[in-house]
């Protein structure tokens, strides 16, 4: 050991005048904390930080990173809140929702967006061959896509006969899966049921209950038969795929093409003492982001760091399955899926407002937030969460470093155009939210 | 002599037991097939052992190279005149930081319940007043599980330990402090009972000295009621080892109780092997804390018989 220490050290030495030779690098402002903790949940899209760790991203910034997997997505909010976690992996929502109150209320800031899609809505075998029974276009080994929730309408009114509810899980009141999940119902005009003051579960005039399981126990849930499905990110539905549980019947970039998943949340209070970290930290980040869309062999090697027990901990058969571009459904039912996780791509990393202000309409459509509010406040509030200028501060520094070209720089406002991407093809317009919840059939309508 | 028979019940037996359970196990785990995989046999458990230490050297091997990169950034701040301060390695915990975590809670859980314990239980040993008044208390909170105080310990703990610069993490004092408060009891209600049965011979020779009530306990009460007190201790302890794992499930705390979690979470066909791997361990631990806290009593009070 000593032998090997001093050995190292000589080495080091070396090294040391080899790097003395070159130019410094100018004097740049240190981080403010240099040592960080960031919490994240068990799923692939995780790979941002556990990249930006693993490729020694944070270390060229001088950050010292832990990560550290959370028990829940509850558990993880309220310990980056209180100040055991500098920031962690979060549910888009979840800023959103922690900052107006819904649920656990602190003001919680974003300035990174870590990947679009990456999310599915799995059926027990037994739902999926009913679904198949109604709809003729489900049959066969390779069934059309995308599977509208029409071919579940008959099975929802069935078990509602028999006064037992179907029942399905999402993984957070606030989480992109729960909106997924109740946007999907509602286009093919099934209630997911509506939030009241007196009734936080979501569950008032429902034809489907929807209930909260985390991530990892959500195959082991469908399998118990405590719920008949649920929309989870990955790897936990390439999971009932191999189990041979249940069947990934669509996938959210089916539901909304491109749409924003998880983000990396910090407190306000954090954001505003550690302003270089936190530019540090999204510069780390928008670099991994690169790298995981840069090549397919990047996305195997990133398959294999995730399969680590520490950090995803899946078999690295089933986190490829969804990581290298393809997506099965059925078992044999293979499909190459290219967007199925995008981490970098069309912008994926940059924070837009008009992605937060989805996610309140969502709220707002089902009753989370309990009064109307006027389309000022929605922009108001997401300016409050979502802070564009962060990533932009860290860009602009990547590109002066050549990691990044001008061009990988979106020219925005912070509002994409209307977008009309989604399952029913009702198109939204960022900047007129109250306008979109009309267009919604099922919802509240301001 | 050496009596044969004597040697097969006392060497015979447990190998013979645990022969058939291995034996048991191996059967029933080749027939168990579970939704990741099949249950594990001995063989597995022994490799996804093996794994973990493995792991373990990997880790440190990291650990070293990250000191090497410090020293080339170190010495280059130095050159350059730059201010430096030393980093700490910000990898994975391994198995064998984990059971050292999980260790230092339950001793820290410990040691808060004995000192609220043992001064209480002296107090309730000697005023059958004071006894009568806790009595209620004691009988309503001792059966609650730790699952209960957890989530109060940890809201608790969030709201009044405010530091900036934390001494502790806040998911160790929770585990700690649940620990605690899940293992006092028996060491509380041990310790009452060797009190209150101390020899009356002994306290009326105290009286007729004059003895103060310090002296009292210290020369009389404390040593004649120390084979209770370290029953109590005993059972405290292993009480507290029991409830740690689940504390340590839900409060983050990076111990053996979040390593089942994790595992579980994970899913994969190591998922299981590994668990089971730390129920070795853990009954190990267990086991190995309850000898020593009998070596502990035996030293401590002459009592041959404690077992």
């Amino acid at each position: 050991m000593g032998a090997r220490r001093s050995l190292a050290r000589l080495g080091s030495a070396l090294l040391v005048a080899a790097l003395l030779g070159s130019a410094a690098p100018a004097a740049a402002v240190p981080p403010e904390k240099d040592e960080l903790k960031l919490g994240f949940i068990k799923l692939t899209d995780c790979a941002p930080l556990v990249i930006a760790k693993e490729l020694g991203f944070f270390e060229e910034e001088d950050l010292y990173v832990t990560l550290e997997a959370q028990a829940n997505w509850k558990i993880l909010l309220d310990r980056v809140i209180s100040g055991e976690l500098d920031g962690a992996h979060m549910l888009a929502g979840q800023p959103i929702g922690a900052t107006i109150g819904v649920g656990t209320k602190a003001p919680v800031v974003t300035a990174f967006s870590m990947d679009l899609n990456g999310n599915a809505i799995t059926v027990s075998n037994a739902i999926w061959k009913r679904m198949q029974a109604a709809d003729p276009k489900l049959a066969g080994p390779r069934p059309s896509h995308p599977v509208s929730a029409r071919a579940l309408v008959p099975i929802v009114e069935e078990f509602k006969a028999k006064g037992e509810p179907m029942r399905m899980g999402v993984v957070f009141p606030l989480s992109t899966h729960n909106y997924e999940l109740r946007y999907w119902l509602a286009a093919a005009g099934i209630k997911p049921g509506f939030y009241t003051n007196g009734d936080s579960t979501g569950t008032r005039d429902a034809d489907v209950l929807i209930s909260v399981t985390p991530p990892p126990q959500m195959p082991s849930t469908l399998e118990q038969g405590t719920i008949q499905g649920y929309c989870v990110g990955e790897p936990w539905n390439q999971q009932a795929v191999f189990k041979g549980i249940g069947v990934p019947i669509i996938t959210d970039l089916e539901i909304w093409k491109n749409n924003p998943e998880k983000v990396f949340g910090v407190t306000a209070g954090w954001a505003q003492q550690h302003p270089e970290t936190h530019v540090r930290v999204v510069k780390a980040l928008i670099r991994a982001g690169q790298w995981l869309d840069a090549s397919p062999a990047n996305r195997k090697k990133a398959v294999e760091i995730l399969a680590r027990p520490e950090y995803v901990g899946a078999d690295a058969a089933v986190i490829a399955n969804s990581m290298t571009g393809y997506f099965e459904y059925e078992k044999g039912d293979r499909r190459e899926m290219p967007d199925f996780n995008v981490f970098f791509r069309y912008f994926a990393t940059y924070p837009y407002y008009s992605d937060g202000v989805w996610y309140l309409t969502q709220m707002r459509r089902w009753g989370q937030i309990p009064e109307p509010k006027p389309d000022a406040w929605f922009d108001a509030t997401i300016r409050s969460v979502y802070l564009p200028a962060v990533w932009r501060q860290a860009a602009e520094r990547l590109v002066a470093e050549q990691h990044l070209a001008p061009a990988d720089l979106p020219a925005t406002d912070g509002y994409k155009p209307p977008d009309s991407g989604f399952i029913d093809g009702v198109p939204y317009d960022g900047r007129k939210p109250n306008a979109y919840l009309r267009s919604l059939a099922i919802g509240l309508k301001d | 002599m050496l009596d044969v028979r004597q040697l097969l019940r006392t060497i015979g037996a447990p190998v013979m037991a645990l022969a058939l359970f291995v034996a048991l196990w191996s059967a029933a785990a080749a027939r168990i097939e579970t939704s990741i995989g099949a249950l594990p046999g001995p063989g597995q458990v022994l490799l996804a052992a093996r794994g973990l230490v493995a792991e373990h050297r990997a880790e440190r091997a990291r650990e070293g190279e990250f000191t090497t990169r410090m020293e080339v950034k170190r010495r280059a701040a130095l050159a350059a005149g730059e201010p430096w301060r030393d980093r700490q390695y910000a990898g994975k915990p391994t198995y064998f930081d984990q059971i050292a975590t999980s260790l230092a809670t339950v001793f820290t859980g410990f040691l808060i319940a004995s000192l609220v314990a043992v001064p209480l239980g002296v107090l309730c040993g000697t005023s059958p007043t004071v006894y009568a008044a806790l009595n209620p208390l004691i009988q309503l909170f001792r059966p609650v599980s730790p699952l209960a105080w957890l989530p109060i310990v940890m809201i608790l703990v969030s709201a009044l330990y405010t530091s900036t610069d934390p001494l502790f993490e806040k998911s160790f004092l929770s585990s700690a402090i649940t620990v605690a408060l899940c293992s006092l009891w028996p060491t509380l209600v041990n310790t009452a009972l060797g009190v209150a049965s101390v020899d009356p011979d002994h306290l009326n020779v105290a009286r007729v000295l004059r003895l103060p009530w310090y002296v009292r306990v210290r020369k009389i009460v404390i040593p004649s009621s120390l084979p209770w007190i370290f029953t109590g201790l005993r059972l405290s302890l292993g009480v507290g080892w029991m409830v740690l794992i689940a504390a340590e499930m839900l409060a983050q705390n990076p111990g053996l109780g979040k390593f089942v979690w994790d595992m579980f979470q994970n899913g994969s066909s190591e998922t299981l092997a590994q668990i089971m791997v730390a129920v070795f361990t853990i009954g190990g631990i267990g086991y190995a804390l309850d000898r020593g806290m009998i070596a502990l009593q035996r030293a401590v009070s002459h009592d041959v018989r404690a077992t």
